[in-house]
């Protein structure tokens, strides 16, 4: 199985590497886009690392995912600073716009809503980021029309 | 030779602000004017003006121009390059920052650079910019000139306190893992900075790369340690991306590896980058990340000068402190506290966040006051509303109100009303927030971020969460209030590490000064500020 000499392949890579787990997990993920049960145990077999730990790590780390999400992940800040400059406004008109809440997928799979902790730009709060793409001094009106973008890229090309 | 350079601020703040765009548009239209041969551009780190778009400065006659937009290109090349013309509409006049002591400020008076002299003026992808600047000197004179000892007494006597937050003497720490045995020591850079409104070491990172190389190597040579990692959080690309650069071409240079400036001292480096838990700033925790485990704190002691990464004695220094070293090395504990106050040596770099009209990076001398940060470097409060409170040090940050304005920033005067000054992120409230939402939002983060390991904070944050939610929804009542001074003083005393126990800190605060607003949203279900949304749920609740 192709799946099976990826993971391997991966693992492999990280030979020199003293406990690489956190590397694999990410590149893992990077391949086939979330970890699932398979994956990970396929990863658990090959470093020889109980899945109980695999699983303990990539459900502990916010950058990994067990579950499959929208093309594009939109992670909205919503610490302090962002906070007393308006991020309220902003995750509201969001949430309305997309009709999901945080932590969930649209059905149409284009977009996951997300928090992310301090992406350490808050001289331009409130942020957000679209992959890896990052948006500051949001207003409300600001997200939807960023979002209106991707959502025309997002469906006239999958 | 180029005629002209033109610095162009590429750090995270400027990317979001379109400098990549700008950058595009330079180097088409320089080449459209026939001028690509005489204008060089250099990208840099941060400028230290964070909130106005696109920076770049114009050399040699250092000149700075501020939102600027691909638009605003010809007419820079045709008026102020081809004609020598300043284009007034983007032109900033910001004042000179003091260099490592040599330069009076005017206008800004109070800031000094140590630990920012390189960011935002040399290319931090380039080694040679980097030695230009006295680079790597340091390394070299310890080395080959000085013992371990000799260079972990400079740092003690430079009474450097670590920047991370706990300002643990920095040389004391160093002492315990040089007097440990053991065949293998380790030295970690934390660079896992994840303190809601600090960028800090992001900007250390992304701007002058090389001085963390040098700072970890000079501790690996004063604790007697060969290798080192510099843990960085998962999210912070451009800085891994500069720090990877910056070990490469040390290696390349022979300033990592075996044999440093022919002396037998080893030394090399390894970026692990973290994926997303606010925790792995904890020194232990980090340690078991990198480990491969779940990010959560160990049992203390063993410390991990003693115990550390593999079992091995280990070094963890935040970005800020080890930044500080080559220059103690190169100038001298003394000129070092030339800066600072007695208690509390050197500089501190700030990060100015909230309701402020310059929010950004500074670094200033230990023992400004918070006045004089807010209304001098910082512009005051913005939209003429007045000043609420400030929260320094970040999440977990101690509450400072009116009463604060002038007390002297350093480690002792602020611990000794219950603060601190943490990471360094200076949050500004207006007076047309509520302290209840706030703190609200503070426990949310913590209910987030809490790694789950003991029982009082895992649980601990989740009931504030929801006594704080009763409370800014209109279902509140006083009794809610003293459960939650009861929850947080229990954790404080009884949380296993420090986010279950600094936890508390802003929300005590909050009380203290604010106890009256908190009575109100509880007896009379009243937010003046009207940012909670009391009515909604009385709405819910009568349908």
């Amino acid at each position: 199985m192709p799946e099976i000499t990826i993971i391997d392949e991966i693992v492999d890579n990280y030979n020199d590497v003293k406990t690489p787990l956190i590397y694999i997990l990410k590149d893992v993920q990077k391949e086939f886009g979330y970890l699932s049960d398979n994956v990970l145990t396929r990863v658990a077999k090959k470093t020889k690392i109980p899945l109980s730990d695999i699983y303990g790590v990539a459900t502990f780390y916010s950058l990994f995912t067990t579950k499959e999400k929208g093309k594009y992940i939109i992670r909205c800040c919503n610490n302090a600073p962002c906070h007393v400059n308006g991020s309220k406004e902003v995750l509201d008109k969001t949430k309305e716009y997309l009709g999901i809440d945080f932590g969930e997928t649209t059905k149409n799979k284009i977009f996951t809503l997300e928090f992310t902790s301090c992406l350490g730009i808050c001289a331009v709060a409130p942020v957000m980021m679209v992959n890896d793409d990052v948006y500051g001094n949001l207003t409300p009106e600001k997200a939807v029309a960023i979002l209106k973008d991707y959502k025309l890229k997002g469906t006239s090309n999958v | 030779m180029y005629r002209i350079h033109i610095l162009l601020a590429m750090d995270s703040h400027t990317i979001a602000q379109g400098s990549r765009e700008v950058k595009e548009a330079l180097i088409r239209d320089l080449a459209l004017a026939g001028i690509s041969d005489e204008v060089k551009i250099v990208e840099t780190g941060s400028l230290g003006i964070s909130n106005k778009g696109v920076v770049l400065v114009v050399f040699p006659d250092e000149v700075y121009y501020v939102n600027v937009t691909a638009n605003d290109i010809p007419d820079i090349i045709s008026e102020h390059l081809i004609k020598g013309r300043i284009v007034e509409r983007l032109h900033y006049k910001k004042a000179a920052v003091e260099k490592g002591g040599e330069k009076k400020d005017e206008r800004l008076g109070k800031q000094v650079r140590v630990v920012l002299k390189n960011a935002g003026i040399i290319d931090p992808q380039s080694i040679e910019e980097y030695i230009a600047e006295d680079g790597y000197e340091a390394l070299g004179h310890a080395v080959t000139e000085m013992t371990p000892e000799q260079v972990r007494d400079e740092v003690k006597k430079s009474g450097l306190q670590g920047r991370g937050g706990a300002f643990f003497p920095a040389g004391i720490k160093w002492d315990f893992a040089a007097g440990t045995e053991a065949d293998q020591k380790y030295i970690i850079c934390n660079a896992d900075e994840g303190e809601p409104g600090t960028f800090k070491d992001r900007l250390i990172l992304e701007g002058d790369p090389h001085s963390i190389v040098e700072g970890m190597a000079l501790a690996g040579y004063a604790v007697g340690a060969t290798k080192g990692y510099v843990y960085i959080r998962g999210e912070y690309r451009m800085s891994i991306e500069h720090v990877q650069i910056a070990i490469d071409s040390a290696r390349k240079n022979g300033l990592l590896g075996q044999g440093i400036f022919a002396s037998d001292f080893d030394f090399d480096l390894e970026i692990r980058e973290g994926a997303g838990a606010y925790i792995c700033g904890e020194e232990t925790a980090l340690i078991e990340s990198i480990e491969g485990r779940r990010g959560e704190p160990r049992d203390k002691p063993p410390f991990p000068p003693a115990e550390g990464l593999w079992g091995k004695p280990t070094v963890v220094n935040n970005v800020e402190t080890l930044a500080n070293i080559p220059q103690i090395i190169l100038k001298g504990a003394k000129w070092y506290r030339s800066f600072g106050t007695e208690k509390s040596p050197g500089t501190k770099v700030f990060t100015m966040v909230g309701n402020i009209n310059n929010p950004g990076l500074i670094e200033v001398p230990m023992g400004i006051t918070l006045r004089e940060i807010i209304y001098n470097i910082g512009g005051g409060i913005p939209n003429g509303k007045g000043f609420l409170l400030a929260q320094m040090g970040g999440t977990t940050g101690g509450i400072l109100t009116e009463e604060h304005l002038d007390l002297p920033m350093t480690v002792e005067t602020l611990r000794g009303i219950g603060a601190g000054l943490g990471s360094g992120a200076l949050l500004v409230v207006d007076d047309s927030q509520c302290p209840v939402d706030l703190v609200k939002n503070f426990v949310e983060f913590f209910n987030h971020e809490s790694c789950g390991k003991c029982t009082l904070c895992r649980e601990g944050t989740g009931r504030l969460h929801e006594l704080l939610s009763r409370l800014t929804s209109g279902r509140g009542e006083e009794k809610d209030i003293e459960l939650v001074e009861v929850l947080s003083s229990t954790m404080m005393r009884g949380a296993f590490c420090g986010l279950g126990q600094a936890a508390p800190v802003p929300i005590l605060g909050c009380l203290r000064y604010f106890k009256d607003v908190f009575i109100r949203h509880a007896s009379e279900h009243v937010c003046a500020a009207n940012k909670c949304e009391m009515e909604a749920v009385a709405e819910t609740i009568a349908a």
